[in-house]
């Protein structure tokens, strides 16, 4: 008698339970962005602090830069904003903001309050220029390298053990090839 | 007495009256049926926005979500419908911006093989078995049959 023959269901069952299992350390919510290798998507917005000036994709050009995208009304957002603020005292890299369907009142006492980290932010209250960048949920981080490709993209708070993993050592390796 | 309870009366009729000024306002930003030039216009769009997963609540199309994203996406459906463009547009557009995630007919390439593949696959693996448990009993039939005759 071929026993074995009997041990293939519970095979089938381990290479599933396999695939269950490995799905429990996966999160639903990241998808995957079309974005990473391509050229930063333009966009040409109010300054949320100066609404005279505004502030374009290019303005992020020349130096490796970290564009974030957050809002008051994101919970996310204000756990992740310490490290922001200590990301900016390092000076480590360029920290732009864009202010995702926001009211500009609202921003400014956020920043006025907790700190405010960002050489530039993009106001936009409509979310046109953030739907370009394929933005679905705050807060969301991504990094350009020099030339303005879009490197890596994180969604969901930033921290000390992501920007370790993830972006130092993207960061340490388009600094070791200078454009 | 009468006088305080036909007022309540009334302030309930005027909240009421609101309410449903506030559903109907909101019914008709949902629902841009009115702005399209052609019946086959607002079929494509039904058709596309039905086709367009949300993705901030993935398990909802972005006909059926009501959150800001969807509700942009719908109305950038429209107004990309309403300029001529072609559906093909539209989907380059939408994975543009948040990949293949966002179609719910994903298309065929390499890295969806599999996934399109796995009904043919798993229909094969099934006529296999089938066939071979089937040619089995076949060959057996005979024992069966004289089996089955002594026990009943």
């Amino acid at each position: 008698m071929k026993s074995w023959k009997y041990l293939l269901p519970a095979l089938a069952f381990l290479v599933l339970a396999g695939f269950f299992y490995r799905g429990l350390f996966l999160d639903p919510r990241t998808v995957p962005s079309p974005l990473i290798g391509k050229p930063a998507p333009a966009f040409q917005l109010e300054e949320l602090r100066r609404p005279s000036e505004t502030f374009a994709t290019a303005d992020m050009l020349g130096k490796p830069a970290v564009l974030n995208v957050w809002a008051t009304w994101c919970a996310g957002c204000r756990q992740e904003h310490p490290f922001l603020m200590q990301l900016a005292r390092s000076g480590e890299v360029p920290l732009y903001g864009m202010n995702y369907r926001d009211e500009r009142g609202a921003a400014l006492d956020w920043l006025q309050r907790l700190g405010d980290p960002y050489e530039k932010v993009a106001y936009d209250p409509q979310g046109d220029g953030s739907l370009d960048w394929g933005v679905y949920g705050s807060p969301e981080t991504f990094l350009l390298d020099p030339a303005g490709t879009v490197v890596y993209k994180h969604l969901g708070p930033l921290g000390p053990t992501v920007w370790e993993r993830e972006f130092r050592p993207r960061i340490a390796a388009m600094q070791g090839s200078p454009q | 007495m009468r006088q305080l309870l036909a007022l309540l009366l009334a302030g309930l009729m005027a909240f009421g009256v609101g309410i449903g000024a506030a559903q109907a306002d909101s019914i008709l930003a949902m629902n841009p049926e009115d702005t399209f030039e052609t019946p086959e216009q607002l079929q494509r769009y039904e058709k596309m926005i039905n086709d367009l997963r949300c993705v901030v609540c993935q398990n909802q199309s972005v006909a059926e979500s009501n959150v800001d994203l969807a509700r942009d996406l719908r109305r950038i459906t429209r107004d990309m419908i309403l300029a001529g463009r072609t559906d093909a547009e539209i989907k380059q557009f939408m994975t543009d911006r948040y990949g293949d995630f966002v179609l719910y007919n994903p298309p065929l390439k390499p890295t969806t093989y599999l996934l399109w593949g796995a009904p043919v696959i798993l229909l094969l693996l099934g006529a296999i078995v089938m066939v071979s448990v089937v040619g089995r009993r076949a060959g057996e039939s005979g024992d069966d049959a004289e089996g089955m005759g002594e026990n009943t």
